[in-house]
């Protein structure tokens, strides 16, 4: 089953394809608080059965576009289509979309069962069917037998499930999920990922999650739309948005980078060369842009793409430069170097511990280089 | 280190005894002298009472002297049950009336500017800083034949003969509902404001329009403030005096009146203690009952 499902998600790319059929729609959509923009005029598709993140720092206006899905504010400009139907002037109640809560928001005077059962209760649908689907709610998130306490009787990691049954009870076109993990910690949240993901697949919903945590955007979402002071940076998927960054801003969010500035050089072949702030030239083979000679650019590499070794690397083609190592973290799985060139810039090399040493062969202070190829890095505009 | 860690054992048994010292002195000393007026029998004497414990000399031979005869002359004189029955009812209306208009009231306030919110809850309480009873004579201004209200219906047209209210249990509920509405709007205004927005957009985001949302969410979260509110209200109300005795008229028949009389024209202490512990006992024993049955409640979930 979940290698059917597999194959089925290796195939889904509804983006890529231009007859596909936009399933929400966000044309022009801005919403300000007086003179603060919280979303400034953006467009945004997301399709159907999509796995959806909006990623940013808190105050990017990521809940605000997620309120406007919902309805819980009122876009100053633009449109918001589901379905090709304008949600203009459509009240949160007749909505046919679902939310869960990033303090979950149950309401404490009912039991699990009534709490899931509320939105149930408001369409008047016959008891027994109530009863079924609650029945059916409780254990798909595997919390049967806890129908009959009430929140203040649960862990927080139980809490969660039921607020996610509760916005998943409806059947809505749209799950829309604020922070959903964000209380539970580190283990609880991993697992909770995954099982968001086999979730969505089995029900074969549209989610849209609202995290400030890359990684969950990472392991969950099918699409990105990376986030920063009310506007979309950048919209890909998740390796897209690893490899292929387009700004700075969005090569910083997500993991760690390295990242030199420079002025464009002329290059022979394929890469552009850039004369590097830092006192040396490098050369890069990928980005998107290629901005003309003269003009400011960055380069930015992971760090698990840079080499470190004591000895120059043999190949002379390789970027390649000299410095100390100035810290190192052992995180378990792998090691991070921080290395200080001679300009005084840190630049950051991880290696993985694939074998059990226990003697690292690179130390504090040791003269190194680090070196990576020429499409290792990305080439950046801005 | 903190101050709690600084205290001895002996300061702490103190703190947490001031508190029972002050009921000692002035509720439960006070009642058990009551208690002991309303098992007495009356005498023209000085106080109007006997026996009189003035000494430990002869004191079980006065002791063996109280008797339960106050208690039977109160159950066997129809005049007092009316009285606690029409107590009870006119300060349950009261308290549903006050219910009413002070939920809106609280409803406004905690929906109201976070920035306004304590002007509005200052403007609740401003009456206090009045006399009690120059604001309840200021009622007889406005209720009396002649009175404001009548001169305003009168100039309006709405009525061409004058409104009778002054000296009717509809004056007294207007008394009591206008005085003690601060202290229904307060416990409201407390439970609303820190209701959780979350809570009615959730509502509102599973398909609840407004009026489910305040029946189904805000009402029943509201409850702890509703019960208090009333509660605050209606103890006091049922043992109220100075509101029927100012507006009320002769067939207003409230207990605190019933005392006030016994107490005061008829000089019989020992029956107008007998009616205090009587009206004692009908409302602590209901709220003790209610309180052990919430307990009970609270222990099986």
């Amino acid at each position: 089953m979940k290698h059917v499902l597999g194959a089925v998600r290796r195939s889904f790319q509804p983006w890529n394809d231009p007859g596909a059929k936009p399933f929400i729609e966000f044309r022009g959509v801005s919403k300000r608080f007086g003179s603060f923009a919280a979303v400034d005029g953006q467009t945004l598709t997301i399709y159907e059965r999509e796995f959806f993140a909006l990623l940013g720092p808190s105050g990017c206006g990521k809940t605000t576009l997620l309120r406007m899905l919902a309805g819980f504010e009122q876009p100053s400009e633009g449109t918001i289509l589901l379905e090709g139907r304008d949600l203009a002037g459509v009240p949160p109640h007749k909505r046919p979309v679902n939310m869960m809560f990033q303090s979950y928001a149950l309401f404490p005077h009912l039991t699990v069962e009534n709490n899931i059962a509320f939105g149930l209760k408001q369409d008047r649908l016959p008891r027994a069917e109530i009863r079924d689907r609650v029945a059916e709610m409780l254990r798909l998130v595997r919390l049967e037998g806890f129908g009959k306490r009430k929140p203040d009787q649960l862990s927080g990691g139980q809490r969660q499930p039921v607020a996610l049954a509760r916005a998943l009870a409806k059947r809505p076109k749209v799950l829309l999920l604020d922070e959903p993990l964000a209380a539970l910690d580190k283990k609880l949240r991993e697992e909770t990922q995954f099982e968001l993901i086999n979730l969505q697949e089995t029900l074969g919903l549209t989610f849209v999650i609202v995290t400030h945590d890359q990684e969950e955007a990472m392991t969950v979402a099918d699409r990105i739309a990376v986030m920063n002071h009310g506007r979309i940076v950048q919209i890909a998927t998740p390796a897209e948005i690893y490899e292929a960054p387009r700004t700075r801003y969005v090569a910083d969010f997500i993991g760690s980078v390295n990242i030199f500035g420079g002025t464009v050089e002329p290059a022979d072949g394929a890469a552009v060369a850039l004369a590097g702030e830092d006192g040396f030239a490098l050369r890069v083979a990928n980005g998107a842009q290629r901005p003309p000679q003269g003009a400011p650019a960055w380069i930015a590499i992971r760090p698990e793409k840079v080499r470190i070794s004591h000895e120059p690397p043999p190949d002379p083609a390789r970027n390649a430069v000299a410095g100390e190592v100035w810290d190192i973290a052992y995180l378990g799985d792998m090691s991070i170097y921080n290395v200080r060139l001679a300009s005084g810039k840190i630049v950051r090399a991880s290696l993985l511990n694939a074998f059990r040493t226990v003697e690292r062969p690179i130390s504090w202070e040791d003269k190194v280089w680090l070196s990576w190829a020429d499409d290792a890095g990305v080439l950046l505009a801005e | 280190m903190s101050m709690a860690e600084t205290r001895t054992p002996l300061q702490r048994r103190i703190v947490t005894w001031i508190p029972y010292f002050w009921l000692l002195v002035f509720f439960l000393a006070p009642f058990l002298i009551v208690l002991k007026i309303s098992l007495s029998e009356t005498a023209i004497a000085m106080p109007p009472y006997r026996p009189v414990f003035d000494g430990l000399a002869g004191l079980w031979a006065k002791l063996a002297e109280l008797s339960g005869a106050n208690y039977e002359w109160i159950a066997g004189d129809p005049l007092y049950w009316h009285s606690y029955l029409s107590s009870l009812w006119i300060a349950a209306v009261s308290t549903l009336v006050t219910l009413l208009v002070g939920y809106p009231i609280a409803y406004g306030m905690a929906r109201a500017p976070a920035a306004w919110r304590p002007a509005l809850v200052m403007f609740v309480i401003l009456p206090f800083w009045t006399s009690f009873l120059i604001r309840v004579y200021a009622w007889i201004g406005i209720l009396k034949p002649e009175g404001l209200l009548n001169q305003f219906l009168l100039w309006t047209g709405l009525i061409d003969q004058p409104l009778f209210i002054m000296n009717t249990n509809t004056a007294v509920f207007i008394g009591i509902v206008y005085c003690y509405l601060p202290f229904m709007v307060l416990p409201l205004y407390a439970t609303l404001e820190k209701l959780d927005p979350a809570l009615l957009e959730a509502a509102a985001d599973l398909g609840a329009g407004a009026i489910a949302r305040f029946w189904q969410v805000t009402f029943p979260l509201s409850l702890p403030g509703v019960l208090a509110g009333s509660l605050l209200v209606f103890i006091p109300a049922v043992g109220e005096f100075v509101i029927p005795d100012l507006l009320g008229g002769s067939q207003t028949l409230m207990i605190g009146r019933t005392l006030w009389n016994e107490f005061f024209a008829n000089r019989d202490w020992p029956v107008a203690s007998a009616v205090a512990i009587v009206l004692l006992l009908v409302l602590v024993i209901p709220i003790v009952l209610f309180q052990n049955a919430q307990k009970r409640l609270g222990e099986e979930r």
